[in-house]
């Protein structure tokens, strides 16, 4: 019986060895292939990184002043972007997480760089509650230590909720990453020669020499997190999203939100997984290992979360058209028609009308095409995460709390500067560590050729 | 100068299965203390060597187990010593808890079962017998090791040498304790 690469369920070029795709993956790492690109690529990510020092340094000297926001849009970028980064971050586990346990193996191609995507676009996010305090120094009163004030955190209100589910993503999202990269450190450790690369490595992967009573406990656990960590994805961005909920703002003061929040934040971390893929695929040559399959894989995602998300947009309308409450119902119409309706229409045009391409095979499969729905999604997303904040706090109940809210230089400053945040980070990380799961991957490409040889 | 006593002899095999078929004739053939480097999780293998250890995956469930009691007593007990009353509202309502009590009994079940599993395997251990062995870099490449440890009462150098060999292994090693 002979298939095609189309009619058999084979993602990987099957005709490549498992010692091949070590030795390919190790020496990324090892023996840095693209020296010059990603240096071009580390220093304009510096350069937004240190705008963000720039931006971070006139915010605390000169206070949340120098940001648009005030009442009644006291909650504008620095939540918004919060959202927006913290969305993005999920895919990651989500990609990692959910596809292990439901045994989806094309994930093993994926799901390196997607949880380090997780990782920094989670610090990103983290960052702007604490710099939305106006004085982000008294952070540590979030927790609940013996102070000498003699009060705790109120934990009835969704703002102490945030602090615990970000801390616990972020550490959930760390602990995940470091067990599932433990064995490949110990692979690029015993391909290291230099000296220097044989202590980092060897150090770090902590003496792993792949006994088979250490795979089993290995996976009990790697499975055991994965598990945790999928309930969690949908747990933080719902909590998120009862942030707005929980308050009585007309356009948020509905239950459509938590799993309109958590498929947008699906939508949104899935288009940036796409870019990644696109782009790390290209800069080292990694077209065995990351298939135009994948990219059809991750682009028909893309479209199904996409779709979902509309739905979300549909029925926010129906059910304020439902309600007949006049408040609602003249934020819908503010949404439309207001001061804001470009965010409301961008969202729509760069999320939804875009996204249609994703019908087509040849869409999907190519890599730029691909690329540049993803970004048109980042985008839009961006833009409805806007929309949602500021249509709904600039005209509320009372004509006194009216008022029209722009974004000043530092506001755009602060936010091109966690792109920097994030950037640096990732790069360094993809410098330093394997950036494809190596032995996921073996995994995969050795249970392939066994069916192969059996058909 | 003294011999130094063996940690036990490693076997090279190029695949899983062939691994696996040594695997299942090492046991029959009566040797018990047995171990394997792989480059990957082979399953087969914890039918073949009888390994059942469930231990982290109860760290994991008593870790959750703590998270929940810590997160339920934390907040409760911040309601208690410092009672707020806001608008009439319950000071110990479950449905405003839950969010944190979920949080946090995640988050002590995945370290409970991150940190279990490295004590468990005994990690981290930088230095261990086997990595003396002048092939084993391959065990995180693409070759499969079996390895007769010197315990095994009925270990003998150059016999269980031998019957490696005759397992169709693509060398055999002496790796020095």
């Amino acid at each position: 019986m002979s298939l095609t690469a189309e009619e058999s369920e084979h993602i990987l070029p099957p005709q490549q060895s498992i010692g091949d795709v070590t030795d390919q993956l190790a020496r990324i790492p090892l023996q840095f292939p693209t020296r010059r690109r990603w240096l071009i690529a580390l220093a304009l990510s510096s350069l937004l990184l240190l705008l963000f020092f720039v931006a971070v340094t006139v915010l605390f000297t000169r206070g949340v002043g120098v940001w648009g926001l005030n009442i009644p849009v006291n909650w504008a970028f620095a939540i918004h972007n919060y959202v927006w980064w913290l969305g993005i971050g999920h895919a990651g586990t989500l990609i990692s997480a959910l596809l292990l346990l439901m045994g989806r193996e094309w994930r093993n191609s994926l799901n390196r760089f997607a949880e380090t995507m997780t990782l920094f676009a989670v610090v990103c996010a983290g960052m702007y509650p604490i710099l939305h305090l106006g004085r982000p120094w008294y952070v540590y009163w979030m927790f609940p230590y013996p102070a000498t004030m003699q009060v705790w955190p109120q934990f009835r209100s969704p703002l102490e909720w945030d602090i615990w589910a970000v801390l616990t993503y972020l550490t959930v999202s760390i602990v995940f990453w470091y067990v599932g990269l433990v064995p490949d450190l110990a692979a690029a450790r015993d391909r290291a020669r230099r000296r220097g690369w044989q202590v980092f490595f060897g150090v770090l992967s902590l003496g792993w020499r792949g006994s088979a009573i250490h795979w089993i406990r290995w996976q009990q656990s790697y499975r055991l997190i994965a598990a945790l960590a999928v309930p969690l994805v949908v747990s933080v961005h719902s909590e998120v999203s009862l942030l707005f909920a929980v308050s009585q703002i007309p356009g948020w003061h509905s239950t459509i939100f938590p799993p309109y929040f958590v498929l947008g934040a699906a939508f949104s971390g899935f288009a940036v997984v796409s870019m990644i893929a696109v782009a790390i695929r290209a800069l080292f040559n990694l077209e065995n290992l990351v298939t135009d399959d994948h990219l059809d894989i991750l682009g028909k995602v893309l479209l199904a979360t996409g779709l979902m998300t509309a739905y979300g947009y549909v029925f926010e309308v129906f059910d304020a058209l439902y309600s007949g409450n006049v408040y609602d119902l003249q934020t819908v119409n503010d949404r439309f028609f207001g001061a804001y309706a470009w965010s409301y229409w961008g969202a729509v045009g760069f999320n939804f009308l875009v996204l249609q391409a994703l019908w087509w095979r040849g869409v999907r499969r190519s890599p730029w095409a691909l690329f540049l729905v993803s970004l048109s999604v980042a985008i839009g997303m961006w833009l409805e995460r806007y929309m949602i904040l500021v249509t709904s706090l600039y005209r509320h109940y009372l004509v006194s709390s009216w008022g029209v809210y722009t974004a000043t230089f530092w506001d755009w400053a602060t936010y091109f500067g966690t792109i920097g945040l994030f950037m640096v980070p990732f790069l360094l990380v993809i410098r330093l560590f394997p950036v494809i799961s190596i032995f996921e991957t073996k995994e995969i490409l050795e249970e392939e050729q066994k069916e192969l040889s059996r058909a | 100068m003294p011999e130094r006593a063996p940690y036990g002899m490693l076997a090279e095999f190029e695949n899983p299965e062939t691994l696996v078929e040594a695997a299942k004739r090492a046991r029959a053939h009566g040797y018990r203390d047995l171990d394997a480097f792989t480059p990957f999780p082979v399953h087969e293998l914890e039918g073949v060597f009888a390994l059942h250890d469930r231990r982290v995956l109860w760290l994991g469930l008593i870790g959750g187990a703590t998270g929940f009691v810590v997160a339920l007593g934390m907040q409760a007990f911040t309601n208690f010593d410092y009672p707020i009353d806001v608008g009439g509202r319950p000071l110990y309502p479950l449905s405003a808890f839950a969010v944190v009590i979920f949080e946090l009994t995640v988050l002590f079940s995945a370290l409970f079962t991150a940190i279990g599993m490295l004590i468990v395997n005994g990690l981290p251990r930088l230095s261990y017998p086997v990595f003396a062995g002048s092939r084993f870099h391959l065990a995180s490449k693409d070759r499969f090791f079996l390895c007769v440890k010197a315990e095994d009462p009925r270990f003998h150098a150059s016999e269980t040498r031998r019957f490696l060999e005759t397992l169709g292994a693509h060398s055999v090693e002496l790796v020095p304790a």
